[in-house]
């Protein structure tokens, strides 16, 4: 295994006095792709979205145990200093209504950058890096809304990397697009992987055995309080699961 | 028309045809016709009405606009005679001057209102209940009829912190009158641009105010704008607030402590004080005709700035 990226310890979150996700304890190793899979509800989004701590902004929102990233607490940390270090890819591609470059350029220009060379440098780069350069390299001035679902969301991970964060959260990156789409942004995460950490929702196993190292599979009952049932590596999950839930969940059994 | 929408239509469709009732059909039918009928009879008296009203204020004013009408001093008092360069200038100036005291107000209350209105950190109740009653606040003005604003603006502006009768008074008291026009499309068009969009911003790294700033006010540039061109509406055809705000003075303003009369007020000193229908009708006519490019402007920044956005979605 890797060194430690990100480790929870004791997590649970509640909405106001329901608890979504209960006493989970993970280590995420660094330059690695770990997967959290489980049925709808069962609070592996809401996992995801407490490492860049997104779930701030929902009212009501209280968590206990902690949440380490390179063994610093993040809940000491400034989120806007914490989420330029951990980056974040939705489900639904939402580049803004600005241009292809504006949209990169978004992320280095709140931080304060505003010299033009180095920001054109961290565009291209960028954009290299989400493997859409060849097909916006000469339309950089045109409306990112204007490009296909595919392409918005490889926009979307580039303007992820220009901020240079050391983590990518990607929470169902591919659940809107078609299957060729998807693979793409599949590759896209096994080249990814090669300089970040990437922790990743899906829902779609295959999609999960293809693109992961590590798995988390997460199990809600009737109480919908979400909880970690297993977690080692994905092969190790996908082929010898030791507990009945996760086997049946992965063959399809219901979920 | 989406999947679920059809697939909702044609099992409807096929239950109909399960049921044999022909006779409940046809009555259904007749009753549909009713209805439409009575529909179309209501929207063709809306348009009637309104081309009664603006043919008549036109066709009987249009005559004596001139460009000479346009571009002559009325001569004030009891006369009527002259033309209305004063007032058109009159409600130039004071349209800016609403704008500017009302739009800034405005905007920075519905970002408050939209955009913090969700956040329960500390003191949250107290947040809470501060939002839920500037909102009450706001309808209530919305609803409050002008000349108290003007009664306002007569007691405070004018009396206690001496701006006299004067375009300052008017374009503040103005400003209070067009502020709930303001604040509710400002929200309404900040409600309307995507929580993903903000989630985006917040993900890399920006601040709430840098969010709100780059990203969010952005997408809401049409709403905002066509608040204000309402506003401006108002403010041409206002009578009431400037009444007891303006004073009335038919020379040209030279300052913001100027006294001066609108289109519309003097519209009204002339229908009440002289005998110069004519000039009254002309006048009318040129209120309407600048009404009716508002609105236009309106129609036209609107379905721009919407267009602009879909066309990228």
């Amino acid at each position: 295994m890797n060194s430690i990226k990100i480790e929870t310890i004791h997590y649970s979150l509640n909405y106001g006095n329901f608890r979504a996700i209960e006493d989970i304890s993970i280590k995420i190793p660094e330059k690695q792709v770990t997967a959290l899979i489980g049925p709808s509800g069962c609070g592996k989004s809401t996992f995801l979205r407490s490492f860049n701590r997104m779930n701030d902004l929902i009212p009501g929102v209280t968590t206990e145990g902690e949440i380490l990233l390179d063994g610093e607490d993040i809940f000491k940390m400034d989120p806007v200093s914490l989420r330029q270090r951990v980056g974040m890819v939705f489900q639904k591609p939402n580049p803004f209504p600005k241009s292809i470059y504006d949209n990169v350029a978004y992320g280095p220009r709140v931080n304060g950058l505003k010299d033009h060379k180095k920001l054109d440098e961290i565009v291209e780069r960028s954009l290299r890096g989400a493997a859409l350069w060849d097909e916006v390299k000469d339309n950089l001035n045109k409306s990112g809304l204007a490009l296909s679902g595919g392409q918005q969301q490889r926009l979307c991970i580039a303007r992820a990397l220009a901020v240079e964060p050391s983590v990518i959260l990607m929470d169902e990156p591919a659940a809107s697009l078609d299957p060729i789409a998807t693979l793409r942004i599949e590759d896209l995460i096994r080249m990814l992987v090669e300089n970040y950490t990437i922790v990743i929702v899906t829902h779609n196993m295959q999609q999960a055995g293809r693109v992961s190292d590590y798995t988390a599979f997460f199990f809600t009952d009737e109480t919908r309080t979400g909880r970690l049932v297993e977690y080692d590596r994905t092969q190790v999950i996908f082929t010898n699961p030791k507990d009945k839930r996760t086997e049946d969940y992965i063959t399809g059994r219901f979920g | 028309m989406n999947q679920a929408e059809s697939n909702a239509s044609s099992t409807v469709q096929s239950a109909a045809q399960k049921q044999p009732n022909r006779s409940n059909l046809k009555q259904r039918h007749l009753s549909q016709k009713f209805a439409f009928g009575a529909l179309w009879v209501g929207g063709a008296l809306v348009m009637l009405i309104l081309l009664v009203v603006v043919g008549y204020v036109i066709t009987n004013g249009i005559r004596e606009v001139t460009w000479e009408f346009l571009t002559t001093a009325p001569r004030g008092g009891l006369s009527g005679e002259g033309g209305i360069s004063t007032t058109i200038v009159s409600t130039v100036y004071l349209i800016g001057l609403t704008i500017v005291i009302a739009t800034p107000l405005g905007i920075g209350a519905a970002i408050f209102l939209t955009e913090y209105a969700g956040e329960t950190n500390v003191g949250s109740k107290f947040l809470r209940s501060l939002i839920d009653l500037v909102h009450f606040g706001v309808e209530t003005l919305a609803g409050i009829p002008s000349i108290i604003f003007g009664l306002f603006g007569f007691a405070l502006f004018v009396s206690v912190l001496h701006f006299g009768f004067s375009l300052l008074s008017a374009g503040l008291a103005g400003a209070c009158l067009v502020l709930p026009t303001i604040i509710r499309t400002t929200e309404e068009s900040l409600l309307t641009v995507p929580m993903s969009y903000r989630e985006a911003s917040l993900a890399l790294g920006a601040t709430k105010w840098q969010t709100i700033y780059q990203v969010v006010l952005p997408a809401a540039i049409p709403g905002i704008i066509t608040g204000i061109i309402l506003s401006v509406a108002r403010v041409i055809s206002e009578t009431a607030v400037f009444y007891v705000t303006l004073g009335g003075s038919a020379r040209m303003p030279t300052s913001i402590f100027s006294s001066g009369r609108t289109l519309a007020l003097h519209l009204y000193y002339l229908a009440m004080d002289t005998n110069a229908f004519d000039k009254a009708m002309a006048t009318g006519a040129v209120l309407i005709i600048s009404i009716i490019l508002i609105n236009l402007i309106i129609d036209f920044v609107s379905s721009k700035l919407t267009a602009g956005l879909r066309e990228n979605q």
